[in-house]
């Protein structure tokens, strides 16, 4: 039996499952609630200076059928009382003493940092996680993500905490920066003991078609919101392979945020090195119950493996996330498509077509089911992604695995294409219809009545 | 067999001829318009006899442009909420729809269609303009959806479009011939009106067309004719004892029911002879009627019947029983019907009491009509022969569609063939 409990840098939880910062944070009861559910550890809704928040706080994408395929909100940080939030915190931490409370924060002046650091001690957190990563509001005051785009005054920040906190800090950074290492590195050169991410990136998820305020709206107005939800997982993913491939801050632990819902994503954020895993947005969809799928789904695979703690897979992918100039040039995949399973939407044909390299055809014995040109396939794998059927279109390896090339080996021997027609670059001979062809081909009439 | 209560009263037949699948809702359709694949030269649109774009309306559902939704319907079927209604879709579009060739339950194209012009008609949406007039005429003779769809299409192009109606409602055998569980009488002249407003078509009630002398006067009058005067009524079929009363023909069943609801009269025990769609409806709605005992008797095999599979199945849901191998060979009684007298293939004959017989075995051709037409052809079937390209009969001057030149087929062939015929006669008068 796989044993999920974590030590993070120090804060113990019987599972890495920890509720984010975040509106299911917001009070002692719901905190209760998850842990009762299943969640290990829960980062309290950051507590700090004062706020107000509007009415009408959050807005989604939706896509077709799909609810919430990303998630925004402008709602701030705690809006209720500080002494409120530290009585409860005292009281769940008693409660659930092997569980993982933290308190996030984010106040202003060292003054301030000393103070709120000593009080959540006091109501028995486990841990602190340093709010820098607010894109809305809290920004506009100096806060927030204000300080996640400043490296230099995030050091600042945390050597103060650092001085003043006895017990483990995780600095949470934000995304909305060009190099997520660099807020990274000032977070480990200021001793942080972890590092959490990501916050929310800045974002404008929809515009009201009447009244051309974006969402959501605060009377007839609005503002750039934090988006979130399953919709950033890859955005976060990238950040922490870029911060765990990073030699001054791989060995930092770092809790993973963005888009988790499932046992699936844990498993890849715990691949590409996060020792602890934070949900928000898809238990404000769905409930604290979605813990369960997780927990079960973590220990089946694990137990498949051959894992018996997240340690022994932690960081499992991040070798094989390399440069694009270290990937192999020789690797020849092409599709396949199986004749057995096709439906015929032709969707492959046409997004090949349109969107590809012209590498599907059609037959001519009124089956639907096309074909693949495989002197024309270059691999791209776009027809395998539309394909509505499961195990439909493959790819299929071509080459025999003997063969390895690189840009960097080429490089190296200076054999890159180099001139504007060089033959060696890639496209050179390869297929292309004349431009004239789009206009002769037989087109379907795609306009209705076939009367007209 | 008591799955039905002899209805007595309007609710009572409205409840016994309920929709089994009303309307979708906003939710219904938005999800159900999700799973459309946009397939490419899609499937079920090569299945529409009138080939609407039906991946193209469907997402314009999904996308809240329901108006822009009815457009594509309407720009490719005039009948777009009748047809959505009453088309056979399982053997046409969603018996194309790719997701059968995984066991993935089709998407709902006729609902998703209703749902969309159900929307512009329910709230008056215009959608549709008539051309410019153009100064030229063209009669009508028949306001069946052949008939409506042909003079839409002429109205858009600038032409008068005179309908010529024999009886006192649009829409022929929509209105008049359809089991009433699958469209209701409102339903069907809702569209026509929310097009004859748009479109300004004129129908003239009560008008037959029977006679050498006004067809001359047409002639005279009209710069083209169309046909679209579909069958006659229940062909004859000089079995002995056919003339007893309590012996009718489903067509004329199905039009009194349509038209006196509850107060039609229905026997206790029916035998249905046929093995037609119409056969399946008369069955069906003889048992919806309360009859006690309904029989559907087919003279060949089961395989060989000519209902589609999902009709068969519906009648036999409603509590009908069928007997196969049964060729009716005379009618007993003394007055009235009392029973039929069958006659399997291996000569052996055996008796099925009743007190009604409704014959859904064929309607007749109007070829006595069609003679009056100089240079009408027609073929050995008595349907007008025409060319497939623009449903011009062997007189220039004469267009057909709908069931005279296809000898009883579905209200979506009836509606392309309209449709193409005013463009038939569109080109021709501007030859």
């Amino acid at each position: 039996m796989p044993d999920l409990s974590i030590d993070f840098a120090g804060i113990k939880s019987p599972n890495p499952f920890w509720l984010a910062s975040a509106p299911p944070t917001n009070s002692g009861y719901q905190v209760m609630k998850a842990y009762d559910a299943g969640w290990g550890g829960a980062v309290w809704k950051t507590l700090g200076m004062p706020t107000i928040n509007v009415s009408s706080r959050y807005a989604a994408t939706n896509y077709r059928d799909t609810r919430i395929s990303g998630f925004s909100n402008i709602e701030l940080i705690s809006d209720r009382p500080l002494e409120d939030n530290l009585r409860e915190m005292r009281e769940v931490t008693k409660r659930f003493p092997n569980h993982a409370t933290i308190a996030s924060l984010m106040v202003d002046t060292r003054e301030q940092w000393i103070d709120i650091i000593k009080m959540v001690e006091d109501a028995g957190a486990n841990g602190i996680e340093l709010n820098f990563g607010c894109p809305h509001g809290m920004c506009e005051r100096g806060m927030g993500s204000a300080v996640g785009q400043d490296p230099k005054a995030l050091k600042t920040i945390v050597e103060w905490v650092m001085d003043a906190a006895s017990i483990p800090v995780i600095t949470k950074l934000s995304p909305n920066i060009s190099h997520i290492t660099d807020p990274g590195i000032a977070a480990v050169e200021a001793k942080t003991d972890a590092i959490s991410l990501i916050n929310t990136i800045k974002s404008i998820v929809g515009i009201d078609l009447d009244s051309y305020a974006p969402y959501p709206v605060v009377d007839g107005k609005g503002t750039n919101g934090g988006y979130c939800g399953p919709a950033v997982k890859p955005i976060a993913m990238h950040m922490l392979k870029e911060l765990k491939k990073h030699p001054l801050i791989k060995d930092t632990p770092i809790s993973g945020i963005g888009g988790i819902e499932n046992w699936r994503d844990v498993v890849e954020y715990i691949l590409l090195g996060a020792t602890s895993v934070q949900v928000c947005t898809a238990a404000m969809h769905y409930g604290f119950g979605i813990v369960r799928g997780m927990e079960d789904g973590l220990k089946r695979f694990m137990s498949e493996k051959g894992y018996n703690t997240i340690y022994d897979f932690a960081g499992k992918a991040l070798p094989n996330v390399m440069e694009w100039k270290d990937l192999n040039l020789k690797y020849d995949v092409k599709a396949n498509i199986n004749s057995d399973k096709c439906i015929g939407c032709d969707l492959c044909y046409i997004a090949c077509d349109d969107g590809a390299h012209q590498a599907i055809a059609l037959p001519t014995d009124g089956s639907r089911i096309p074909s693949i040109i495989e002197e024309n396939c270059v691999g791209c794998n776009l027809c395998s992604l539309v394909c509505p059927v499961e195990e439909c279109i493959t790819m299929v390896q071509k080459d025999d695995g003997t063969k390895h090339n690189t840009w960097q080996q080429l490089t190296d021997s200076e054999e890159i294409p180099c001139t504007w027609n060089d033959d060696r670059a890639g496209g050179k001979g390869h297929y292309v219809p004349e431009p004239i062809k789009a206009l002769e081909s037989v087109r379907k009439d795609r306009s209705g009545a076939r009367a007209k | 067999m008591a799955e039905y209560n002899r209805p007595q009263s309007e609710a009572e037949f409205n409840e016994n001829f309920k929709d089994k699948t009303p309307l979708m809702n906003d939710t219904q359709a938005h999800y159900e318009s999700s799973r459309c694949l946009f397939c490419y030269d899609a499937p079920c649109m090569n299945a529409c006899p009138t080939a609407i774009d039906i991946p193209l309306f469907i997402k314009k559902i999904n996308t809240g442009n329901i108006d822009g939704a009815a457009q594509t319907i309407y720009d490719s079927n005039w009948i777009g909420n009748a047809c959505g209604t009453v088309c056979p879709t399982g053997v046409l579009c969603e018996g194309a729809c790719v997701y059968n060739k995984q066991s993935v339950p089709a998407v709902q194209i006729g609902k998703l269609q209703n749902f969309a012009t159900r929307h512009v008609i329910d709230n008056n949406k215009k959608l549709f303009e008539a051309g410019k007039d153009n100064g030229k005429k063209i009669a009508i003779i028949g306001g069946g959806p052949a008939g409506i769809s042909c003079a839409c299409e002429l109205r858009k192009m600038g032409y008068t479009a005179d309908i010529f109606e024999a009886k006192d409602k649009p829409s022929g055998l929509t209105v008049y011939g359809i089991a009433p569980y699958k469209i209701t009488n409102e339903e069907v002249l809702d569209e026509v009106k929310y097009l004859q407003e748009q479109l300004g078509f004129n129908i003239k009630y009560n008008s037959p067309i029977s006679s050498k002398d006004q067809l001359e006067q047409i002639e005279k009058d009209y710069d083209a004719v169309f046909i679209g005067v579909g069958l006659g009524p229940t062909a004859f079929r000089n079995i002995p004892g056919e003339d007893k009363s309590g012996i009718i023909g489903a067509v004329e069943f199905v039009e009194d029911l349509r038209m006196n609801h509850h107060k039609t009269n229905v026997g206790k025990e029916v035998i249905i002879l046929g093995g037609g769609n119409t056969a399946m409806d008369a069955a069906s709605e003889s048992a919806r009627m309360g009859a006690t005992k309904v029989i559907l008797a087919y003279r060949g095999s089961k395989e060989k019947m000519g209902a589609y599979d999902f009709e068969y199945e519906l009648a036999i849901s409603s509590g009908i029983k069928s007997v196969f191998d049964a060729n009716p060979k005379e009618f007993l009684g003394e007055d009235s019907v009392e029973g039929v007298k069958f006659s399997r293939a291996d000569g052996s004959e055996f008796t099925i009491n009743c007190d009604m017989v409704i014959k859904a075995t064929g309607q007749a051709k109007m070829g006595s009509f069609f003679k009056l037409i100089d240079n009408m052809e027609t073929d050995e079937s008595s349907r007008i022969k025409v060319n497939k390209k623009n449903n011009q009969t062997s007189n220039p001057k004469y267009f057909a569609g709908g069931d005279a030149i296809n000898g009883g087929a579905e209200v979506v062939n009836a509606a392309y063939d309209g449709k193409l015929a005013a463009l038939g006669i569109h080109k021709w008068l501007n030859e």
